[in-house]
This record gives C-alpha cells, sequence and structure tokens, in this order.
C-alpha cells in the first residue's frame, strides 16, 4: 500500500476516534446548562420583567422543557450536530451565527500568535543550546523563567501602559479605526496596527514553552550516537547543528504546538478582554456579565471541537515530517 | 533529610526561590496582624500615588490601600493554590493508581475519560465552571480542581505501570497482600517524588488561573485577591498605574518563586535527571 492511502486511512481512523471525545463534551454541556440555576424560560422571563406561572409553563412546553432528562438531552444531541446551538436572547440572535462571526478575529490572533511564538521560541531556543552556559544562555533562560510565571491580563495592561499610553505607538484597544472607514490596503494596515500588542502579549507565554522545549530538545539530540557519528565523519560543527540536530529536535516542539491550542484559546479569551479585540474570548467575557450561559456554552464547544480538530492536524503534519512514526 | 537539603542547596537559584516563597508566607501569615482593618475598606483619599497620604502603594478608586489589599490577597492565592492541588493530585492518584495498576478495561475507561478532561481547553472550562456555581471560594477551588487532574493521572499512571510488575510488588503478591494495600502501601510511596515535584508546580499554575478569574470577575466578591485589585485597576490605568502594577508584581514573583522551587525539587529529587542534562 503506498503512503498517501495509508495517511487518508489514518486520519479517518483518527477522525473516528475524535467522534465520541465531542459526543462526550456535548453531554457534558448538556449537564453543565441543566446544572446551572434557572432554564431558558425563567431567563426570558426575566427579561420580559414578569410572567405568569401558566405562561411559563406554556413556553417550557414549548421549548421542550417539560420532557423528561433523556429525551432533553436527545433533542440537544440532535440540536448540536445540526449546528443549532440555541439561541442569545441577550444578543437577540442565534449562537451559531454570533459565535461564526466572531471566530475571524480570534482565528487572526491566534494564527499570528503561533508564527509569533513558535518561531522566536525555536530561534532563542536554539541560540541558547548553541551557546550553552554562556551569557546569551543565561538572559534567554531567565527571560523564559520570568515570561513563564507573569499572568497574561498583566503582561497586556503594562503593554497598553508603556506603548499606548506613555509612547502613543500604538491604539489601546479594538480591531480597526472604524470611524476612520479605511478600505483595502489600508484597512489591512490598520488592522496589523492594532494587531501588535495583542499578538506579543499573548505569545509571551508560549514564547517561554517553545524556548525552554527547544533548548532541552537540541541538548538531548546533541548526547546522541548519530551527532557522534556525524563528528567521525568529520563534518563542521555547524553542519551538525543545522543539518542534523535541528531537524529533529524541532519534532517535539511541533507536537507541543498543537497541545497548546486549548490553553491558546484560554489566554485569548484573557488577552482579547484586555484588548477589547472583538473575537470569540471577549464574547465569552460579554456573556459573563450579561449571563448569558447559551453563548458561553457555545463558545466552549466550539473550542473543543477546535483543540480536537487541531490535534489531529498536527498528528498528520508529525507523520509527513517524521517518517519513522508507524501511521498503518 | 540533611542530603535533600544538600542536593536542594546545590540549585543556587532554587534556594532563591524558596527564600521568597518563605516571604510571601510571611506575609500572608501576618497580613491580619500588620492590615487588621478590611481590605475592601475606604482607607485615605482615592487614587493616592505611591508614598502619599500613608499609602505604601498607594490607593485604588476607592480609597482601598493597594498594599492592604496585597497582603490579605497573598493569603488567599496560596490558600486557593494549596487546597485546589491537593484535591487535584488526589483525585489524580486515584484514577492513575486503577488504571496503571488492573490495565485493561479499567485502564481503557479511566484514560478515555482523562483524556476528554484534557481535550476541553482548561481555562475556558474553568470560566465556566465557576460562571454555573457562581463566583464563590468554593466554586473557584473546584474548578482549578476539575481542569489541573489529568496531568497527574497520567504521571502516576506510568509510574505504576512501570512498578507494579517490580520484584518487590511480585513478593507483596505471593505474601497475599491485598490489591489495595499494596498499591497505597508499597507502590504509592515509590513515586511520591514526581508527584510531589509536579504538585509544586501545579500550585503555581493555579495561582495563576486563579488570578485570570478573578480579574475576568469571578472571583470571590468577599475576599480580597490580587487578580481582583488588578481587573479593578484597569480602568483607571491612564490616572493611576499603580493599582494595576503592583498586584501583577505579587503574582509574578510568586510564581516564579513557586516554579525555580519546583525545579530545585525536581533536581534533588531525581538526581539521575540531573545527571543527563
Amino acid at each position: 500500500m503506498n503512503r498517501t492511502s495509508k495517511i487518508l486511512r489514518y486520519v479517518s481512523r483518527r477522525l473516528l476516534q475524535g467522534i465520541p471525545i465531542i459526543l462526550a463534551i456535548i453531554v457534558l454541556n448538556f449537564f453543565l446548562l441543566n446544572l446551572a440555576e434557572g432554564d431558558a424560560v425563567d431567563v426570558l422571563a426575566g427579561e420580559a420583567g414578569s410572567a405568569t406561572p401558566e405562561y411559563m409553563d406554556q413556553l417550557r412546553a414549548k421549548f421542550g422543557l417539560d420532557k423528561p432528562l433523556p429525551v432533553q438531552l436527545l433533542v440537544y444531541l440532535k440540536n448540536v450536530v445540526t449546528l443549532d446551538l440555541g439561541y442569545s436572547f441577550r444578543h437577540d440572535m442565534p449562537v451559531s451565527k454570533l459565535i461564526v462571526d466572531r471566530f475571524w478575529p480570534t482565528l487572526l490572533l491566534m494564527v499570528s500568535t503561533i508564527i509569533l511564538a513558535v518561531g522566536f521560541g525555536i530561534l532563542l531556543g536554539l541560540l541558547a543550546a548553541v551557546s550553552l552556559n554562556t551569557w546569551k544562555d543565561a538572559i534567554i533562560t531567565v527571560f523564559a523563567l520570568i515570561t513563564y510565571a507573569t499572568p497574561l491580563f498583566w503582561v497586556g495592561l503594562m503593554m497598553i501602559v508603556v506603548f499606548s499610553l506613555n509612547f502613543g505607538w500604538f491604539p489601546t484597544s479594538g480591531m480597526e479605526n472604524i470611524a476612520a472607514f479605511h478600505e483595502g490596503f489600508d484597512r489591512v494596515k490598520d488592522i496589523a496596527h492594532h494587531l501588535v500588542l495583542p499578538t506579543i502579549t499573548l505569545s509571551l507565554f508560549y514564547l517561554a514553552l517553545y524556548t525552554r522545549m527547544m533548548r532541552a530538545s537540541m541538548l538531548e539530540q546533541y548526547g546522541l550516537d548519530y551527532v557522534v557519528t556525524a563528528r567521525a565523519k568529520g563534518l563542521t560543527e555547524r553542519r551538525i547543528t543545522f543539518v542534523h540536530v535541528l531537524r529533529n529536535a524541532l519534532l517535539p516542539v511541533v507536537t507541543m504546538a498543537g497541545v497548546q491550542v486549548g490553553a491558546l484559546i484560554g489566554g485569548s479569551v484573557i488577552v482579547e478582554s484586555v484588548f477589547a479585540w472583538p473575537g470569540l474570548g471577549m464574547l465569552a467575557f460579554e456573556s459573563l456579565f450579561a449571563r448569558d450561559l447559551n453563548l458561553l456554552l457555545g463558545i466552549f464547544l466550539l473550542s473543543s471541537a477546535l483543540v480536537v480538530a487541531v490535534n489531529l492536524i498536527v498528528d498528520v503534519i508529525y507523520s509527513f515530517l517524521d517518517p519513522r512514526i508507524e501511521i498503518g | 533529610m540533611i542530603d535533600f537539603w544538600k542536593r536542594f542547596s546545590r540549585n543556587r537559584s532554587a534556594v532563591f526561590g524558596l527564600a521568597i516563597l518563605v516571604a510571601v508566607l510571611f506575609v500572608a501569615t501576618i497580613a491580619s496582624l500588620i492590615y487588621p482593618e478590611d481590605p475592601f475598606r475606604l482607607a485615605g483619599k482615592p487614587l493616592s500615588g505611591p508614598g502619599l497620604n500613608g499609602f505604601l502603594l498607594g490607593s485604588d478608586s476607592l480609597g482601598r490601600d493597594v498594599a492592604s489589599g496585597i497582603a490579605h490577597g497573598a493569603k488567599t492565592s496560596l490558600l486557593i493554590g494549596l487546597i485546589a492541588t491537593l484535591a487535584a493530585v488526589f483525585i489524580g492518584i486515584i484514577f492513575g493508581a486503577f488504571s496503571g495498576y488492573y490495565g485493561g478495561r479499567i485502564d481503557d475507561l479511566l484514560m478515555r475519560i482523562t483524556e476528554i478532561f484534557q481535550t476541553i481547553p482548561s481555562f475556558v472550562f474553568a470560566i465556566l465552571l465557576v460562571a454555573i456555581m457562581k463566583p464563590s471560594i468554593e466554586s473557584i477551588v473546584i474548578a482549578i480542581t476539575v481542569v489541573s487532574w489529568p496531568g497527574v493521572a497520567r504521571l502516576v499512571r506510568a509510574e505504576f505501570l512501570s512498578l507494579k510488575n517490580r520484584e518487590f510488588v511480585q513478593a507483596c503478591h505471593t505474601l497475599g497482600m491485598s490489591d489495595l494495600r499494596i498499591m497505597l502501601r508499597e507502590i504509592l510511596p515509590n513515586c511520591l517524588s514526581p508527584i510531589i515535584v509536579i504538585g509544586s508546580l501545579m500550585v503555581a499554575t493555579a495561582i495563576l488561573i486563579e488570578s485570570g478569574l478573578a480579574f475576568l470577575g469571578l472571583g470571590d466578591p468577599n475576599i480580597m485577591s490580587w487578580g481582583f485589585q488588578i481587573g479593578a485597576g484597569r480602568t483607571m490605568l491612564r490616572s493611576a498605574w499603580w493599582v494595576c502594577t503592583f498586584p501583577g508584581i505579587a503574582i509574578l514573583i510568586t510564581v516564579l518563586a513557586i516554579n525555580l522551587v519546583g525545579e530545585g525539587l525536581n533536581d534533588a529529587l531525581n538526581p539521575r535527571l540531573r545527571e543527563r542534562q
């Protein structure tokens, strides 16, 4: 069997493995929804100001909330599978539409963060490992230690104090200057300008993580037999580092980039609410204040699905990068 | 013990971390002595800068003393971090021990559950749990516990897997010991050191999660915490930088100290690992 069809089979098998996890998360979602005080009808009645108990019973019958729990669960499952995540009474919009609208800014933030964090993390880790036990290594290690321990929201606020309020280099919040009505390339430039501070803030923590991992990974590879062989062959240190060690050391870092996506989503809730970046995280923050549980659960569900998807993609990339990995 | 301290103190940054941690613990214990008043109380002129009007680190927009808040917040952070970690380690040990010791179907089932909890984005899940249970110190501890046990479960499982076929365990079987006794009295003590290391690092993560929740307005409304202070001060960022800055530094040095101690423990408890590096 050739490699492409092997990979296709592997992908479909991994997709099948992801389904029970998603199902379990949907069921968990349903129980959390039921755990919360009051149901959708209570929320509606609260919004309306007053409602008679008879009217509330009528509404419950209409939404199927008077049915036994297992039936409700099945209905909920069916709804989620058909991408019906309920209704946000606060925004007066279906949750799925709201989430899709706010998904793109978050994706933009996350992709730029991953590129920055992985790129610089690999670079710094490489530099630290190559100049092991020198001042460069020491500075990079201390930097990684400190950023690893800093709360993201605090970094964001300090960035605003220094770069927006003191120097006035970057805007304090938002994704674009709506009042300016930029179009075309100007708009792209405007968004990029707004993107700088949130991206740096969100990258810092992961930058520390990738730097540490890359350094450790490089050092581990240096100790392996193939490096001794390469030296014995008379290869230059430069060639050993960049051609042999670097490529092998990258593998665990790529895997970690996938594992960390869940944490990245959590971080983006904080960073988006600091910078008022209009993505999913900001939406989650708003729904907290509005007590809009349907919306919060929808965001939770989508972000879980995203983690499953990214892990799958990373596994596939991994199998391309490292032919030794058995995928059959 | 002396031997352990010798190995621990070889790592200078770990000793440095321990010193900071002891200082933070000291501040937390004497918080009620140096600032006997409620930290939420109006203590003087609002928005006083650091060192002005008798405020060591300034006051916020409601005239609350930032320094007093930091001292009382230290208690909250350390307590929540410690309790949540203990609970998570407890659950993780139960899951990991049964999974690794019995293997087979039990292992499959328990690991599937662990996997689901590992897939869920933990901070978003913590937000959701606290929002549903209503913010209180209990709901925060529960939320942090729920999102942090899977790591321990995986670690304990791996340790149990590698220990369960060792000769000393087989000897215990021959002696007719019960499974529970072998797990608790024989295998578990042998994997305590990695559990201590992961636990110490988890305290730091728990403090970060707690401060993040409090920053988003999901802290216990009756208890002062560093995240709450920063969240409350962010609207005055332009005019009163100190309200946000100092509690943030408190979080930073506490988490840093715990991480350093955790790494020191790792070096001291797993000497073989150290040599390999």
